[in-house]
């Protein structure tokens, strides 16, 4: 279910790495928890953003969500296709409702992320 | 946490679950938005098992409903509904509530899941010497309500209760699915429709029934999440958020619940001083110009001063809009007045729109 070569955050947001861009966005169980999302806030290319800094924020109908950079880095790209189509992020939360992408300042950060294995770990706890 | 009579069929659905004043309750099942549009499009189901229901019966009942409520229930016949407050002697609200009149001694209030011991309570404080008998059957209610332009098409091959002659607000006995029901043609959101009421024990069969014959008509089970932005588009409040002990019906724009002229009834001396020398705020539908979506609690700003909070808010399924309720002062409460609401570091604009936001075209 969850991609093997992601990292995930216990925020539930995801990374995927391919060289040192990192495009980011939320887990299918967080996209669960929030339901029908119809409002996804991204910041500006070329912001700098620190581990744990907002990214932004992912609104559904009954819930907002604080989006938080799992990696450090350059916002180098946003997904404009949320503005008009924000439910990609429920419908494809792992590929087409990618947030944004970084241009990644530390690739140690990706140390404190969990794999796939551990994130569904992880969530099992959560559930039961 | 308690559950209603249906808690399994929302389980077998595959219902997202929420404890909702102390009630194992199904927020959504497909989808919220997706949920919405079937009940504005076609009709939805909802399990409202948790509401309140108490007996007030006896010699003194149709006085007793008098003492509590502003509405005229001298106007009732048997088989009538109204819409009412329950008032405290402060004129303001400890619960909104509809009134059916069975007979004249004999009245149900339906009121708020969240509200009812909390109610029942405060009736039995203000029963002093009238001659009556107080029952919270809420525990042996089970409640459906059926709603949408399919719902008489729905409800009407499985019930002996002629559906099509009846007026909004009348109930009447009879069977739904070969279970002794109340059918009274209320609701929630802004939808002709149904509300269907059983002491039978096992209605399980209601919901598969009426299921069974909605589906083909695009009837889709509806959780509390739909509920609640159906009936805010349709301008019904809700205890806690739009109306609470603090509100009078006149700032909530229900001057119509009060009546004048019926006699005397708690809180009336209040409530006639401030029709007399008018409200400083009003309860006024909004909606959000700037883009984010405004949620209750969210802080309220009039010429750049905090005033209050949005009572109600939400993104609306139907107009794909930010819309909501917030009390304004009085003079700010013209259609097209703007004002301002904080979404966490940012002010947005708002502005007052006429409501209802959702009328029915049928």
């Amino acid at each position: 279910m969850y991609p093997q070569n992601f990292y995930f955050t216990k925020d539930h947001e995801w990374v995927a790495v391919d060289g040192d861009t990192a495009t980011i966005g939320i887990s299918d169980f967080a996209q669960k928890q929030l339901g029908d999302v119809v409002f996804v806030e991204q910041p500006e290319i070329g912001k700098v953003l620190a581990v744990h800094q907002t990214i932004g924020s992912i609104e559904s109908v009954k819930a907002v969500s604080e989006v938080f950079a799992p990696v450090s880095g350059e916002v180098t790209a946003i997904n404009a296709e949320l503005g008009t189509a924000p439910e990609a992020v429920n419908q494809d939360p792992h590929g087409k409702g990618w947030i944004i992408r970084l241009k990644m300042a530390n690739q140690a950060d990706l140390g404190a992320l969990m794999k796939a294995a551990d994130y569904e770990k992880y969530l099992e706890g959560l559930t039961h | 946490m308690k559950k209603t009579r249906f808690n399994a069929h929302h389980r077998k659905l595959g219902a997202k679950m929420i404890e909702f004043c102390g009630w194992d309750m199904p927020v959504e099942y497909k989808g919220l938005i997706e949920e919405h549009l079937a009940c504005r499009h076609a009709a939805g189901l909802f399990d409202v098992s948790h509401m309140g229901e108490i007996h007030v019966t006896g010699r003194d009942a149709l006085a007793f409903v008098q003492h509590i409520s502003p509405n005229d229930a001298a106007r009732l016949s048997p088989g009538m509904i109204q819409y009412t407050g329950l008032m405290t002697a402060k004129g303001t609200y400890v619960d909104d509530m509809l009134v059916y009149c069975v007979h004249p001694e004999f009245f149900l209030l339906v009121v708020n899941a969240a509200n009812t011991d909390k109610d029942y309570a405060y009736i039995q404080s203000v029963k002093g010497g009238y001659e009556i008998s107080l029952d919270n059957a809420s525990d042996r209610y089970s409640q459906l309500a059926l709603q949408g332009r399919q719902a008489i098409p729905i409800l009407q091959p499985l019930t002996d209760i002629n559906l099509a002659p009846m007026h909004s607000f009348t109930f009447a006995f009879g069977k739904v699915a070969g279970k002794e029901c109340i059918v009274s043609r209320t609701g929630y959101t802004g939808e002709d429709g149904f509300e269907i009421y059983t002491l039978d024990q096992e209605p399980g069969i209601l919901w598969d029934a009426i299921m069974e014959k909605g589906a083909p008509l695009g009837l889709q089970p509806v959780g509390l999440g739909a509920r609640d932005t159906l009936r805010l588009e349709a301008k019904l409040p809700l205890y806690g958020n739009d109306i609470d002990d603090t509100t009078t019906p006149l700032e909530c724009d229900f001057k119509w619940i009060v009546k004048f002229k019926k006699g005397d009834f708690l809180g009336r001396d209040v409530i006639v001083r401030q029709n007399e020398q008018g409200i400083s705020r009003k309860w006024v539908g909004f909606e959000l110009v700037d883009k984010g979506i405004a949620r209750p609690h969210y802080p309220v700003f009039v010429d750049g001063k905090p005033y209050g909070q949005v009572s109600s808010g939400t993104y609306s399924p139907l107009f794909k809009k930010s819309i909501g309720f917030v009390y304004l002062p009085i003079a700010k409460t013209a259609i097209g007045t703007e004002f301002a609401i904080g979404v966490r570091d940012k002010r947005l604009k708002a502005v007052v729109v006429p409501t209802p936001f959702y009328k029915r075209d049928y």
